[in-house]
């Protein structure tokens, strides 16, 4: 019973930071049919603020989380601003690659700065274990799956109950007629990067706290689980990428706890693939008619 | 350990590269000097390794410890009051340009006795050149278990990687250990070497291998690997893998309580007070690894070895410098036994009494005793290394061959 336990809270804690980075990813495309391929090079960046916070500077463990969310949410929005803003009437394709091209230049960036070689954050609290009865539970795994709960009970109140979350419905719905009813489109898409690089950057602090090391390529293969929970949930829907992200980490969890860690990716794109045969919208997707 | 360059040591390593470069431009000058010099008078060694290229911080710290042990023995009077002559070679780290390496020491230099090559393959092609010639060669750090296997003439003073593993084993018997799991990357033969190893020396011990976890590279996440290994209650977990995954893999079972003992082997060196703390200094207790050289040692050897190597060169010398210096001792031994013999230099007699020379000593290195038993592989003690309260690296122990 314990080892079932503590498999949950793993597979609860690796779907979590998947979650995190797939609603990024979703609430992008949700706005404006962009597959942001540069996000989980956000997370790196908040990755590696931490590091310089924390290890370089010597300051707080709050001011760094602090600094990594704010990090994130810049980068996010100047990305946007930078790079996509202008071809917001281009081919889809243009600015598809472009988000491929701003994903290498960030890796890249980060190599030529900080250097290849892994950089430690250092632990953000002296609490590692928390003993439930008996049962020792990883301190940041506990952290990961309540802040994410949090994260996502905030963004859902957001879009469904704020004003600006009404834009960002109306806009992603249709840009046109958001427009003509008065709605600032450009500040709502730049609202949108920021909400979702935002939560890149809980992320980022989540997955430094867990995983303590921060390397230049590490947003890759954590962008891309994160890509494939958020087209299995549905992409553009927000309860969507929660549950990809949880079946996502689930997934992996399973076929490691089998002695099978080997064939983790394969399964994970497995998933994908059926999904998209079976069911192409995803789990949560919606279709749309297109009117003619 | 060698077909895995880390970025760390090649940063550090760089950093003497133009130290040494003066170094092998004496060389080049003591070659060009003696070349008219009475033959009789000098013992013709030849030094060869990666000087400049991505393996570059390998072969100049093995040229350093080699070049140093080469220093002190003419200071002492050379071997059979001869000097030791040495011919660097720089063969970048490529099996082609090793080979030619080979071939003018041989040919053009005449020399009797090579320490080298360095990294695996080109140390394979060497081996495999030398055959024909019985020329003794001595390489300080190829692991791969094919270098020696080419004829008799061709010796290491590293062990192998699968060596470590039963290093391992016998010491986790020592210590009274009943049930060790392990976790290790599949995909790359050192850590699957060592793993090997260690369970099949360990279960003909009497140790219950309670389950054995593994990773793919670039993973993070060992959590599930974890649970599944402490759902065994194991007395000991072996890490044989690199310092950095180590260390992600040591913060993780902490924090899922795991309050025991953890064992790895040389690819842990590094893991604490390099660039880095891959680990907090907290999480390293009860954690053992082997190796064969650590500055903590307090043998005198060592202590001896680290004030001349500093005095020397003017940096704290690594693994590979020690390994330099032992390799070079190997032959000297092999050469003493030659000139003792009073054998023609460059003869396939002299040749032979080198090789019979290096089987019948036993050296007394830096990076522990060395012998030689059936082939080239040698029979050495390895350093068992834990880590005090605040991180730095203490000798623990000694296991004998």
């Amino acid at each position: 019973m314990d080892i079932f336990l503590s498999q949950v809270l793993n597979g609860l804690q690796l779907g979590s930071i998947y979650a995190l980075v797939a609603l990024g990813y979703t609430m992008v495309y949700g706005i404006i049919l962009l597959l942001n391929f540069a996000h989980g090079d956000i997370i790196m960046v908040g990755a590696y603020v931490s590091w310089l916070v924390m290890a370089q500077l010597g300051l707080n463990p709050v001011l760094a989380i602090l600094l990594s969310i704010v990090a994130c949410t810049l980068m996010g929005v100047i990305i946007d601003k930078v790079a996509y803003a202008p071809l917001r009437n281009a081919p889809r394709l243009s600015i598809l690659i472009t988000a491929i091209g701003v994903s290498y230049f960030l890796e890249n960036g980060a190599q030529l700065v900080f250097g290849a070689d892994p950089k430690v954050v250092p632990a953000f609290t002296d609490i590692s274990t928390i003993n439930l009865g008996g049962l020792a539970l990883s301190f940041p795994a506990v952290v990961t799956v309540l802040v994410t709960i949090v994260a996502t009970v905030a963004l859902t109140l957001l879009v469904q109950k704020s004003k600006l979350g009404k834009a960002m419905r109306a806009v992603s719905e249709d840009m046109g007629a958001a427009r003509l009813m008065g709605i600032n489109v450009n500040s709502t898409i730049s609202f949108t990067f920021a909400v979702g690089s935002a939560l890149a950057g809980i992320g980022a602090v989540l997955y430094a706290m867990a995983y303590t090391q921060a390397s230049p390529t590490m947003g890759m293969m954590l962008g891309t689980k994160a890509f494939v929970a958020a087209v299995l949930g549905g992409i553009g829907s927000i309860p969507g990428a929660v549950v990809g992200g949880l079946i996502v980490g689930f997934a992996e969890m399973i076929v490691t706890w089998l002695g099978l860690s080997v064939w983790k990716d394969a399964v994970v794109f497995l998933l994908l693939i059926i999904v998209l045969i079976v069911r192409p919208t995803g789990i949560f997707g919606r279709t749309m008619s297109e009117k003619v | 350990m060698f077909e895995n360059v880390s970025r760390r040591q090649f940063v550090t390593g760089s950093a003497a590269a133009a130290l040494a470069l003066g170094l092998v431009g004496c060389g080049g000058n003591n070659g060009g000097d003696s070349a008219g010099d009475d033959a009789a008078t000098s013992i013709k060694v030849g030094i060869m390794g990666p000087h400049s290229g991505d393996n570059a911080q390998y072969g100049l710290a093995c040229l350093n410890g080699a070049q140093l042990y080469f220093d002190q023995l003419n200071a002492d009077g050379g071997i059979n009051g001869k000097e030791i002559e040495t011919f660097v070679y720089d063969e970048k780290g490529d099996a082609t340009e090793a080979v030619n390496a080979y071939n003018s020491l041989v040919q053009n230099d005449g020399v009797t006795g090579i320490v080298g090559d360095v990294t695996t393959i080109p140390s394979i092609a060497v081996a495999q050149a030398s055959v024909a010639d019985n020329m003794p060669c001595v390489t300080p750090s190829a692991t791969a278990a094919d270098v020696v296997t080419y004829g008799t003439n061709t010796f290491r003073a590293c062990v192998t990687d699968p060596v470590q593993g039963v290093v391992m084993a016998d010491f986790a018997s020592k210590q009274g250990y009943k049930n060790v799991a392990t976790l290790y990357k599949t995909g790359d033969d050192y850590n699957e070497g060592v793993n090997k190893a260690f369970c099949e020396e360990a279960e003909s011990l009497g140790i219950t291998i309670t389950t054995q976890e593994s990773y793919s590279d670039g993973d993070v996440d060992f959590n599930t690997q974890i649970t599944n290994i402490l759902a065994t209650n194991p007395d000991a977990i072996l890490l044989p893998n690199y310092y950095n995954e180590d260390g992600m893999i040591v913060t993780q079972a902490r924090q899922q309580g795991y309050d025991k003992v953890f064992l790895g082997v040389d690819g842990w060196s590094g893991i604490y007070g390099g660039s880095e703390n891959y680990a907090d200094a907290a999480d390293l207790h009860d954690c053992y690894y082997c190796c064969a050289f650590s500055a903590s040692n307090e043998s005198d050897v060592t202590k001896q070895f680290i004030a001349d190597y500093e005095a020397a060169y003017d940096e704290t010398p690594t693994n590979f410098c020690a390994l330099g210096y032992d390799a070079a001792m190997v032959l000297a031994a092999g050469l003493t036994a030659a000139e003792e013999a009073g054998l023609e230099a460059g003869s396939e007699d002299y040749k032979q009494a080198v090789i019979d020379g290096i089987f019948a000593s036993t050296v007394d290195g830096v990076t522990g005793s060395i012998s030689y038993e059936d082939n080239g592989d040698p029979v050495k003690s390895s350093l068992i290394i834990t880590f005090a309260e605040d991180g730095s690296e203490v000798t623990f122990d000694t296991i004998e061959a």
